[in-house]
């Protein structure tokens, strides 16, 4: 395999990121030092990874990037990101019995827990939120990994790019390219004619919504309706509710909390789910062009009915009265409480749950399991295919079925009023296939090989688990359930559904290109 | 007046020709040919060059002339030429343009490019097809404000809506006014308790698409609605305004283009038209279409051949009004002849509005109405005009001179007069007056 790419200034730039991403360190140290636990463990990550990143830095004294190394970078960071990430996890674990911690005892082992940890890294960047941790709870965990672990979601969500690209001016040179191949959705939305000022207002947005959520949650404590919502909670949650990413220090996720709790979180999962272009429109004053965007009202449209149905299965019996969440037979609140958390938290791809929804009736539960291929909207920090390349695959084949009747007609895909380019269908066409393609495959693959181990998994729980990991979710059902875990894969499993997690975040085109790319060249 | 015209084309030969017999006209065209040819033809003063550049209008003494006309063929020429004579003297210069984004941006402040006023030859052409189209049950329709507002007169018949209504309670169209009646021939200028009733005649202004939901109501058999199948045969110029015109109005038309760039094209500027690539002639593709069952078909291609085999075909087969544009004005009775209802020649309906400018000066453009007992006319408020920053209401009382607002344009958009409604300064009032108290309505702006 011969790269014409220049690979080195690619790599130099991953040094570069890997450099300021090692600093985000300085938060779980913090944290350890309120807490006194593990303080050593960030200290020597940091300087693990500032080394790395300086090292990678000096590859390539003038780095110069054009379209192929932008592809590059941008798949090498989020890998690299994932990488510096399990640091921290692999020193702590050490010599604890914590599953992703180093373990020397031998070979396998050793390969076993780098995987793990590598799993649970990028579960966090990915924002998908999927675990393997044994047993999540401060006592087996300093409050520092925990934090480290949301905050990793919290970094993800927006984009790590799009976070350097804002504060970064080597990166803004090329940042448009950049930021088109780490975007949710098939095109970029430029806000300003400057893209880094384009990255620092989504990203100012991202703060905002994630500041007052936390606000919001502390300030139910302190009012009385959140008894265990304590200042680390509120924002080790506000830390995973923006980026639809799922983690919580909590073993038993977000139903740990007072219903209070579940109802303020809702909204704002639901608006992690929507483009954040539109609240810079909305901050600007231009209320009507989130009213109006086609996307906008498919969206809240898909998650009412979403809610609608679930709520009226669960109110028929759809989930055992003795399960996490309590019964909701015939009893309202609770009912639609339940509904909207899960389709709220499942549609656009966050992954908290109130309720072990694995238990349900497999009737509710294949509703939950078509929600999840919806996924959030464009611009947003969900996962999944996106409503957009729905309503688009959706008008194309209505136009091909009209115009197979009527061949003489020439009929333009239409989105908000304006004219879908046939490119972008295409592109969208080849998109929404390719998932659906790696998904079926996936399913597939981790079935055999649970098999080939000697894993029993039902057929829910093999396609859940490749749509999970692929669609950046998080839980899947069976025994990947919300309160579940991942661990008793094996570590090929394992290791392609990192893969997963990883071409999932990055809409699979530019990693894909990359491989398809270097494949013709050599 | 001493007049320059630049362009001897058809618009051109045509605005000469109808100038020539009273005012001072020199004619300038780049083709030395065409330019020497003319001589002979109008008794015209005539001057080969470009008309875009300062010589050849100082060669034509721009400066000592009153009007200034550039009607060629392309209209950023159009706009050069009348940019330059405005740099070389203060003459009121009318300019031709096809392109309707130049209408558009004129209309932002009225003296864009140097022009004074701009002719839309082919949105002029459209909107006169769509009138056509829209309101067959209307006894009169002009256009006025640049196509913004209209005037129709109407009669109304014993089974209509409004029969047996005071005004008070007929008046519930937007963008509408009651500007008139005329009651078995004599004018009533109408208030509130004006009773209408059968066989008398109502004079509107207002909106197009408010006149299109007017007419809806007083004639729903003769008026087309939203299922009436409208297909305009070739999607040139003409035939895009016509659909994005009726679009605007509500109709859903086919339209039918040959070529595949100019079909994709035209398919992503109208949603509401189903646009049908096919060559425009193919005799068995129109009946496959079932052209037979259209209701109007308009012919718009680019020749005047094929607009009369097009046109003839769709007549013989059986569908149910036919309107072609001719190109060529010779063409337009041989058209009629054969059988097409209506031939509208865009040379010539271009031509005839720059004519008429010409011809009026303050009063800027005039509707007459049952032989010459009122006029609407179109009138800019002045800088020193006592009206400004008055009330309708107020105005109603002040003015002893009796007239009705129907329509206000300001800055490109109509504001729908109502009793609290304030004139400012360069609003364009479509009014109804008597003819004999038109020059005491003029001279109040």
């Amino acid at each position: 395999m011969t790269w014409r790419t220049d690979w080195r200034s690619s790599i130099s730039l991953v040094g570069t990121v890997v450099k300021y991403l090692a600093l985000t360190m300085l938060v779980p140290l913090v944290v350890s030092l309120v807490y006194m636990e593990d303080v050593w463990v960030f200290v020597v990550s940091i300087v693990i990874a500032v080394l790395i990143g300086v090292s990678l830095e000096r590859l390539e004294s003038d780095p110069d990037l054009g379209p192929d190394e932008a592809l590059l970078l941008v798949s090498v960071v989020w890998f690299a990101a994932a990488f510096i990430g399990m640091i921290p996890y692999l020193l702590a674990g050490y010599g604890t019995e914590s599953t992703v911690g180093a373990d020397l005892s031998s070979a396998s082992a050793f390969s076993g827990s780098i995987i793990n940890a590598l799993f649970e890294s990028m579960s966090g960047f990915t924002t998908t939120g999927s675990t393997l941790l044994g047993e999540i709870s401060v006592e087996r965990h300093s409050h520092a990994l925990l934090m480290w672990r949301q905050l990793t979601q919290w970094l993800g969500g927006m984009g790590i790019i799009v976070l350097m690209i804002a504060i970064l001016p080597e990166l803004a040179v090329n940042g448009a390219q950049l930021m088109q191949s780490e975007a949710p959705g098939p095109e970029l939305q430029k806000l300003t004619p400057r893209i880094a000022e384009t990255a620092r207002a989504l990203w100012i947005i991202y703060f905002g919504f994630t500041v007052a959520l936390a606000c919001l949650l502390y300030g139910l404590h302190l009012l009385g309706y959140a008894p265990n919502m304590d200042l680390y909670n509120a924002i080790a949650h506000a830390f995973t509710t923006m980026p639809t990413g799922g983690f919580s220090p909590q073993a038993d996720s977000i139903a740990a909390f007072s219903a209070a709790v579940q109802w303020a979180i809702i909204p704002f999962m639901v608006a992690a789910g929507v483009n954040f272009a539109l609240f810079w429109h909305v901050l600007r004053g231009e209320a009507r062009t989130i009213v109006g965007n086609a996307e906008f009202r498919v969206y809240a449209g898909a998650i009412a009915v979403f809610i609608g149905v679930v709520a009226f299965l669960l109110f028929r019996g759809a989930a055992p009265p003795t399960a996490i969440g309590g019964a909701t037979e015939g009893v309202t609140e609770n009912t639609l409480r339940q509904a909207a958390f899960q389709i709220g938290s499942l549609l656009n791809s966050t992954g908290y749950a109130t309720a072990d929804f694995a238990t349900w009736d497999t009737h509710a539960q294949i509703v939950l399991l078509f929600a999840m291929f919806v996924g959030g909207s464009a611009g947003s920090t969900g996962g999944g295919i996106k409503v957009i390349r729905w309503l688009v695959v959706l008008k194309a084949i209505r136009r091909e079925l009209f115009v197979s009747a009527n061949p003489d007609t020439i009929k333009p895909v239409r989105l908000n009023g304006l004219v879908v380019d046939e490119d972008a269908i295409r592109g969208i066409m080849v998109f929404t296939l390719l998932y659906i393609v790696l998904f079926g495959l996936s399913a597939v693959f981790i079935t055999l090989d649970s098999a080939r181990v000697g894993i029993e998994l039902t057929a829910l729980e093999g396609i859940s688990a490749a749509l999970a990991t692929l669609g950046n979710i998080g839980p899947g059902f069976g025994q990947l359930g919300p309160f579940g875990s991942f661990l008793f894969f094996s570590d090929t499993s394992k290791l392609l559904m990192v893969f997963l997690m990883w071409i999932g975040r990055l809409e699979i085109v530019p990693v894909l290109a990359l491989f398809i790319n270097s494949l013709d060249r050599s | 007046m001493k007049i320059v015209i630049v362009g001897a084309g058809a618009v051109g030969t045509t605005v000469a020709a109808s100038l020539c017999a009273e005012h001072d006209v020199t004619v300038i065209d780049i083709d030395p040919a065409r330019a020497d040819e003319l001589k002979y033809e109008l008794d015209v003063l005539t001057l080969a060059g470009d008309g875009t550049t300062c010589s050849t209008l100082e060669e034509a003494s721009v400066e000592n002339a009153d009007l200034f006309i550039a009607c060629t063929d392309n209209d950023q020429a159009n706009l050069v030429a009348s940019g330059t004579a405005k740099a070389l003297s203060d003459v009121f210069t009318i300019a031709r343009s096809k392109n309707v984004d130049h209408l558009r941006t004129w209309q932002r402040t009225e003296e864009a490019f140097g022009v004074d006023f701009l002719v839309c030859t082919d949105l002029f052409a459209a909107e006169n097809v769509v009138r056509l189209i829209g309101l067959p049950a209307s006894i009169d329709v002009d256009p006025f404000a640049g196509g913004l507002v209209q005037m129709a007169e109407f009669e109304v018949t014993a089974d209509a809506p409004i029969a047996d209504k005071t005004i008070a309670e007929a008046d519930r169209y937007d963008s509408l006014t009651f500007a008139g009646v005329f009651k078995n021939g004599e004018i009533v200028l109408p208030s509130g308790d004006t009773r209408i009733e059968a066989g008398y005649r109502v004079v509107v202004i207002g909106t197009p698409e408010s006149i299109q939901a007017f007419a809806m109501d007083l004639a729903p058999a003769e008026t087309p609605d939203e299922a009436d199948e409208i297909v305009i045969i070739g999607g040139s110029e003409i035939g895009y305004q016509v659909a994005r015109l009726l679009e605007d109005r509500g109709f859903s038309p086919r339209l039918v283009e040959g070529d595949a760039d100019r079909a994709r094209w035209l398919a992503e500027k109208l949603p509401d038209t189903t646009v049908l690539h096919h060559d425009e002639t193919d005799t068995e593709f129109l009946l496959r279409e079932h052209i037979d069952r259209a209701d109007v078909v308009v012919s718009a291609l680019e020749s005047d051949e094929r607009n009369l085999l097009a046109s003839v075909l769709a007549k013989r087969v059986g569908a149910g009004r036919v309107i072609s544009i001719v190109d060529s004005a010779d063409y337009v009775t041989l058209f009629e002849e054969v059988g097409i209802d209506v031939a509208v020649n865009p040379r010539q309906v271009a031509a005839e509005e720059i004519i008429r400018f010409s011809y009026e000066t303050i009063a800027e453009n005039i509707a007459v109405l049952e032989d010459d007992k009122a006029e609407v006319i179109e009138l800019q408020v002045s800088a020193n005009s006592e009206l400004i920053g008055k009330t309708i209401a107020e105005m109603d009382r002040e003015v002893d001179t009796p007239f009705v607002v129907g329509a206000i344009t300001r800055e490109g958009s109509v504001i729908t007069p109502r009793g609290e409604t304030t004139l400012k300064l360069g609003d364009r009032v479509v009014a109804f007056v008597e003819i004999e108290r038109a020059n005491a309505v003029t001279s109040l702006f």
